[in-house]
């Protein structure tokens, strides 16, 4: 009789922690997958300025021919970006490319002085750092869940959920602002 | 430790404040009682005076926002007009995952800031003419997240709550006083009511206040130390405050608000202080 009660307690308990990491787990992926979202959203903006800025700096820099295609090419990659590596790789390549560019057009004084131009690159730079603080809380959400799955007993049904470490994104050394680099042979 | 998991943390300390102070306010009620209806049963009291403050605090509630916001005459912000600040807030509301609050500008030449709203769902950030005008964008970001940070850590509600509760606390306590001075009580009054109700009404509003005061105090630690983890640049804030802390114009505001702001308008600092002082402030920031 005793016995019964005990093995009861026991799988009533083990019923309940079940539940609960299971939820725990559930909730905390959605979060990383909602703070994914957050990334995806703000490249997305990103790249739907590509064509217009392109427009905007093809009269004036014919000469840089390069440095817009690396443009054009990484706004190609992630439209074509099938996994999230490819679209954060294409991310970094564009905003890369996008750094060379702004350097590049402070040699242009009629671009630089073009109002388009101008606000295109205060919502690029807008941009550049919503996307910085969208990685950095999806880093964060990933590890508040590897937290949560490695610690014990967290550990055991984490495994019965088939559930691994993520990885975090690598974080480039936050640029506060959009660099000022000045070619000008002064 | 994730904000989240901070918050709650947070929340389970502010209930032990907001059973602190409630305390204090059913001990008033029930001397009040003994004092003025000595034969009343005094379960009734309680539950009548209870029920009463319990009214004035929802009241409070629901309502703050939107009186604080009309009593500083504070003004939407436009879009188009401040779109800096749209984007900065934005920003901030990604890196935390808070939902995005509404943005009020009021004309003031001081810099400062406060934030409002029940829950996060409902929150508004007002900022001051004169801190658009007078800090760079890395500190009006700062700014911008320690109040944003106030209402990721609830602070506004337990604030609302806590001087709703005390502004009862107040109110019986000045009666209770006044009443003295008249002979309070009757025939059937116990003269140990008289005397503690004397001790209660002067003691128990400035405990309470006491009370309210050092937390306000700690959680303005805690929203720098959230908005530092939220911009994971503290020195932003930490330069704003700097610059507050220079700056010379006096505010005028309305003293039931001030605890509310981003730095002390009144610029005093001692136990009946709502903010710490800017230098410990500044300090704790610069050694994250």
């Amino acid at each position: 009789m005793v016995l019964e009660f005990v093995a009861l307690g026991i799988a009533g308990i083990a019923a309940a922690m079940t539940i609960y990491y299971y939820n725990k787990i559930v909730k905390l992926e959605n979060r990383v997958d909602n703070a994914w979202a957050q990334i995806d959203v703000q490249l997305k903006k990103r790249a739907d300025l590509v064509p217009n800025l392109m427009e905007t700096v093809e009269g004036y820099m014919e000469h840089e021919r390069e440095i817009m295609d690396n443009v054009s090419e990484s706004r190609e990659k992630m439209m074509n970006a099938s996994t999230q590596e490819e679209e954060i790789q294409a991310g970094n390549d564009m905003g890369q490319a996008l750094k060379s560019l702004f350097a590049v057009a402070e040699d242009y004084p009629d671009l630089k002085a073009s109002q388009n131009f101008s606000e295109l690159q205060q919502e690029l730079s807008s941009i550049e750092n919503k996307i910085a603080y969208a990685r950095q809380h999806y880093n964060d959400a990933i590890m508040t869940f590897n937290n949560a799955i490695e610690t014990f007993p967290a550990v055991i049904f984490a495994n019965i959920f088939n559930q691994t470490e993520k990885s975090q994104l690598e974080i480039e050394t936050a640029d506060k602002e959009l660099p000022e680099v000045d070619f000008s042979s002064e | 430790m994730m904000l989240q998991d901070q918050i709650k943390w947070n929340k389970r300390k502010s209930y032990l404040l907001l059973f602190l102070v409630p305390t204090i306010l059913l001990g008033l009620i029930y001397v009040t009682g003994r004092i003025f209806v000595p034969t009343a049963s005094p379960f009734l009291i309680l539950a009548l005076g209870s029920g009463i403050s319990t009214l004035y605090v929802l009241f409070s509630y629901f309502k703050s926002d939107e009186m604080i916001l009309s009593v500083v005459g504070a003004e939407p912000a436009d879009q188009e007009k401040h779109k800096q600040l749209y984007d900065l807030m934005e920003g901030l509301t990604i890196s935390s995952g808070m939902p995005m609050p509404k943005l009020y500008i009021q004309d003031q030449k001081q810099i400062n800031a406060f934030a409002t709203g029940r829950k996060p769902e409902k929150g508004v950030i007002c900022v001051t003419t004169g801190a658009l005008d007078k800090l760079e964008k890395d500190e009006l970001e700062g700014v911008l997240a320690h109040e944003l940070a106030h209402i990721q850590n609830q602070d506004i509600l337990f604030m609302t709550v806590a001087v709703a509760l005390i502004g009862v606390i107040s109110i019986i306590s000045e009666l209770l006083l006044h009443s003295m001075f008249f002979g309070a009580g009757n025939d059937e009054t116990p003269p140990w009511a008289i005397a503690i109700g004397f001790a209660l009404a002067i003691l128990a509003p400035i405990s309470a206040r006491l009370v309210q005061l050092a937390m306000s105090r700690k959680r303005e630690y805690l929203a720098d130390a959230t908005g530092a983890e939220i911009t994971r640049y503290p020195e932003g804030l930490a330069s704003a405050l700097e610059k507050i802390s220079q700056q010379n114009e006096k505010m005028k505001v309305n003293k039931s608000v001030s605890h509310l702001y981003f730095s002390n308008p009144f610029k005093s600092r001692n136990w009946f202080s709502t903010h710490p002082p800017t230098e410990k402030r500044i300090e704790r920031l610069r050694l994250m």
